[in-house]
Formats: structure tokens, sequence, C-alpha cells
């Protein structure tokens, strides 16, 4: 653009002034550009920093245990043998019990608010899920641990094991004393912390599908709930899943929350009332304390670990919603 | 929700072919109230808990005393300093390198592969596990340092900071219209000032929203601050030594057996959560006169 612009004025002959102040311009137009492309790439680099530097910092204790790591469940700081196996469980299988849960119910909740809910009700209950998402992740934990724990500890769990008692199975994986903390209470927080999440994206992939679809649906006489299973789900299929990916990629690295109710122990146990510990727990429990170089290196490559099974989750969610947008036409 | 069964409910069979969709339907429909009454019954149970337990810890010593010895009475004010000093330089480091990433993405590179290539990275940043922003700053940071500092848990906050922000300028700077980019061009401004003068302004209200977003984003942020800046039981201004914080106090507190410091806590609890839920409130309201749809 600077370019027509000095063409046209050398043709007008204005002074040497003017001229100074356009490559003034263009000095500082080159400037700005340089320093939000060096943003752009500082970004890049931002990750690719976290990437080096948790390669790097677990590397003495993948030299030590080798693959061996990931496999092992012993995690003994005395005698610095460590393996990662206990906390990789409990971070699944406290993703599984919270997405179980989160999903069908933010799947609910917004077909509520596309399909149900009165226009001037859409609003309010929006912010409200929008407020449980920015509620701080510290919150969930102090109250599941002295609001929901205590009650959970009184009524839900014993009623689970006498319901589950006699039945083969089950009633190992929900044996137990009661102890109020455990997988399954840290799930059910989770799910309440991811709730949000899958409901928000699942509400924006439904609102993408097009009223004419659902007209036509409605207009051969099908019921709502019709129009809901035979037309929307199935249209916006690709994007639920990505936003239920972008919700498990959450509960995945949720450190706080599940540090509070989960129990910390380093233990696989067949019953998710039993206390367990996940990656980011047993980090957050356990970094400041650790003494010598293996115990902080297990750490952090627990860390890697973590990072790098949310890296795939996330990487999948986002390409699984860039698909939808591509059918949407945005 | 059409009135089924007008013109076809001739035959018993057509009949109970209707009843069984209306049951479905109504079963769905149920099930998605149900659901909607579930979600909001647990923020409600939340607030509630938080407001009971905080409140009636709520006094003015809490603002003018630091965090107590196990078994004595005190405030929170060094957390509550430190909270708001980290918050303030982390938003201070983080915000400009996401404006400026921000407008190249959406103002010079907006279809080239670059651009493409930092989205995708960016999103991923955004949902990353905070706790591993933790552990990239205490390598970088920390350890070569040698000890905790307040500067090292601003540093991840800052990182924390710049996807979000990244992510609210390129959005609101799409949504200027190419007319005014085109007007500013024609009166033969170089691309900068069009950026500055123009886009900005015209962006203004949705960049101050990922902003506000951003701080009370990292207001709550607990598991960065860990092992970064840590936590100090006594009041200090050092920026090169470990600072206490409200969420890492909270942690801290919770845990212990010493009711007086899980009093504090959930007395610490509410303050945040006041907090980040007024920072939402107030970026909603800013954002939604003008781009609100």
């Amino acid at each position: 653009m600077a370019d027509a612009v000095m063409a046209g004025v050398q043709g007008a002959e204005i002074g040497n002034q003017k001229l100074g102040r356009l490559a003034r311009m263009r000095m500082a137009d080159r400037t700005f550009h340089g320093i939000t492309f060096a943003a752009a790439v500082a970004v890049l680099l931002l990750l690719g920093g976290v990437i080096f530097s948790l390669v790097w910092g677990s590397v003495p204790a993948f030299s030590t245990f080798g693959l061996g790591f990931l496999t092992t469940q012993r995690w003994n700081p005395v005698t610095e043998i460590f393996g990662a196996l206990a906390p990789i469980y409990g971070t699944v299988v406290t993703s599984i019990i919270a997405l179980l849960i989160a999903v069908p119910v933010g799947i609910g909740i917004a077909i509520f608010l596309t399909e149900l809910c009165p226009p001037w009700l859409k609003r309010p209950i929006g912010v409200c899920i929008e407020l449980l998402a920015g509620i701080p992740s510290i919150i969930y934990g102090i109250w599941g641990l002295f609001v929901f724990a205590p009650f959970f500890q009184a009524t839900v769990q014993p009623f689970l094991i006498w319901v589950f008692g006699p039945i083969p199975i089950l009633s190992d994986i929900f044996a137990g004393p009661p102890y109020g903390i455990g997988v399954l209470t840290a799930g059910i927080i989770l799910a309440i912390m991811v709730l949000p999440f899958i409901t928000s994206i699942t509400r924006d992939v439904f609102d993408t599908v097009p009223p004419v679809l659902k007209e036509a649906t409605y207009g051969l006489g099908c019921t709502t709930g019709e129009v809901v299973t035979k037309v929307v789900l199935p249209y916006s299929r690709v994007g639920v899943i990505g936003g239920i990916m972008l919700g498990l990629g959450r509960a995945l690295g949720e450190t706080m929350a599940v540090t509070f109710v989960i129990g910390n122990t380093h233990k696989i146990s067949a019953s998710i009332l039993a206390p367990g510990t996940t990656i980011s727990a047993s980090i957050a429990n356990e970094f400041t304390e650790a003494t010598g170089e293996l115990y902080t290196s297990s750490l952090i490559a627990l860390g890697l670990i973590l990072f790098v099974i949310t890296f795939f989750v996330l990487a999948g969610a986002r390409l699984l919603l860039a698909r939808m947008n591509v059918k949407a036409g945005n | 929700m059409a009135s089924l069964g007008n013109s076809a409910a001739s035959t018993p069979q057509a009949q109970a072919i209707y009843r069984r969709r209306r049951r479905g339907n109504g079963i769905l429909l149920t099930l998605s109230l149900a659901a909607t009454v579930f979600g909001l019954i647990w923020l409600a149970l939340i607030l509630i808990g938080l407001l009971w337990q905080g409140f009636s810890g709520l006094s003015l010593v809490v603002f003018t005393e630091t965090t107590p010895p196990p078994g004595a009475t005190g405030g929170l004010i060094n957390a509550i300093y430190g909270s708001i000093v980290m918050t303030v330089i982390g938003v201070a480091i983080g915000t400009p390198i996401g404006i400026c990433a921000g407008t190249y993405m959406a103002e010079y590179g907006r279809h080239n592969q670059l651009t493409n290539v930092v989205r995708f990275i960016n999103d991923i940043l955004l949902a990353a596990p905070s706790i591993v922003i933790g552990l990239f700053v205490y390598e970088v940071v920390v350890a070569p340092m040698g000890h905790f500092s307040a500067m090292a848990g601003s540093l991840a906050l800052a990182i924390l900071v710049i996807p979000v922000v990244v992510r609210t300028t390129e959005d609101m700077l799409n949504l200027v219209p190419n007319t005014m980019r085109e007007a500013t061009a024609a009166l033969g401004l170089p691309r900068s000032v069009m950026i500055q003068k123009v886009a900005y302004r015209a962006a203004m209200s949705g960049i101050v929203t990922g902003v506000l977003l951003a701080i009370a984003r990292v207001m709550g942020e607990t598991a960065p601050l860990l092992f970064t800046a840590l936590n100090n039981q006594f009041w200090s201004t050092n920026l090169n030594a470990p600072m206490a914080s409200l969420p890492v106090t909270i942690f801290q507190f919770a845990l212990s057996p010493y009711p007086e410091w899980q009093k504090l806590a959930w007395t610490g609890a509410l303050l945040i959560t006041l907090t980040v839920l007024a920072l939402n409130i107030v970026a909603r309201a800013f954002l939604s006169p003008r781009t609100s749809k």
C-alpha cells in the first residue's frame, strides 16, 4: 500500500519532510509486522519448549527404568523404584467415570437448550453452565473433600456396597469400606467439572444443524425426540465426539479437584471405592517433597506421559471439530 | 411436539404406533429436562456450600493479618497480595504476546499455513494440563536459579494467559469488517496504522473480554504455582523469593488437620470464587452489547 502512495507522492513533488515521514511509517510498518510474527512463532516455540523440557527432565527416569516404567506398579521413594502404572490407571479410570456421567447429561442439557427451552430461558441457563466452567478447580476440590465426600460416604457408598455386594464381578468393583474419598468420588467431581465443556460444545454443534433439515423432519410429522435422534444427532455426530474428546482432555489433566478427593495411594485396586492416584495428583502431591534426581525425574516423566496423552486427545478433538466446521460451511 | 395422529389415527395399529412414538418423545424430553436440572443443581450446591462455609469466617482480620501458624488465628493478606501481584505480572507479560500473536493470525497471515499451525497449537495449549506448565517453568526457571520465586509463578501464569488472549484477539479481529480495512488503506495509511487505529478499536471490547477471562482463569490456578512460587507463611514482597497465593494457601490449609486453617481455606475459596465469577460476569457484560448474537 505504501508503494502506491509513494508513487503518487513522488509525482506530485512533495518535499523531503513528507518523504521522511513515509519512510518512518514504512519502518514502523515492518517493525510491527515483525513483532506480531515473532509473537505467533513464540506460541509454537512455547509448545516446543514444553515438550523438550519434559523429555529432557524425564531422561534419568527412562534410562533407569526403561519402558518398564510404564508397566510397573511399584512406587517406592525409599528404595527409589518408580513405576507409572498406578497413576496412569487412576487417570484413565477417573476420566472414564467422568465421561460416563458427563456425556449423557451434557448431551441432555444441549438437547434441552436447543430444542425445548423457551427463548427467554436460554441465555440464563447457558450463562449458569458457563459459570460452572469458570469456577476454579480448587473450589471443586475443597467442596468435594468437605461437603461431597462425607455425604457420599454416609449415603451413596454404603448403598452401592449393599446393592452390588451379592452380584459376582460387581461386588469386586464396589467392594469396600466406604472411605468417602476414592476413585469414584474423584470421577464424579471430574464429571461436574467437564460437564460445562461438553455441554457448550455440543450445544454449539447442535446449533449448526440447518433449520431446513429440522423443519423438513417436523413437516413429515416427526416428534421432537425423533428430530433429535434421527436428524440432529446423526448430522452433528462428528462435532459431538469432538466435544466429548475435549472434555476428556480436561478430565485427564485436571489436577487440584482430583488431588483433594482421590486419596493419593499408589495402588491399583479392583474396587472403584478405594483410594488411588492420578498422574496429576501424584505430581501435585509429591513434587515439592521429592528428593533426589531420580524421584524428581520420575515425576517429570509422569508429566510427559500426561502431556502426550492429552496432546493426542486434544489434537483429535480439534481435528474432528474442524471437520464439523467445514461441513457447516464456516 | 406437533399434535400427532389427527389424520392417520384410524386403525388400532396406527394408534399403537403413535402412542409409542409419543411415549418415546416424552421420555427423551423428560430426560433432557432432568439433565438440565441435574447440571444446575451442582452449581447451586457448590455455591451454597461455599457461601455457607466461607461467610462465617469472613471478617476484617482476613484482610489485615498474615496467615497464622497452626492453632493461632490470622488472616490471608499475604496470600491475597501474592495472588494479585502474580496475576498482574502474569497478565502484563502474557497479554502483549497474546495480542501480537492474535494480530498476526488475523491481520497478516489470515490464510497462510503458519496461522493454521499456530491456531492448532494454541488450542492445545489452551486446554493442556496446567500442572505440566508448572513442571516446564520449574525446569526452565526454578531449577537453574536453585530456588522457588514469585517471578517463576508469574511466568507460569503468563504462559496460561497467552493462549486465552491469542484466541479471543484472533476471533475478534476476524469479526472486524473488511470494508473498514479497505477504507483505511484507501486513505494511504500503512497496515500497522490501520491495525492500531482501526482494527484494534473496532475489536476493543472483545479483546478486553479475552483479557478479563484470562485474569479469571489464572486467578484460581493452583497447580502451576505449587512448584514455581511455592508458598510463604510470612509477608513478602520480594519477587525473587517464594510468595504465598490464595489457591496454594487454600490447598495447604484445607488438607491440614487444624480447624482454624480449614476455616481460612473456606474463606479464601469464597473470595476467589466471588472474584472469578464477578470477572466472568463483567467480561460477558462487556461483550454483550455489541457482538452477542
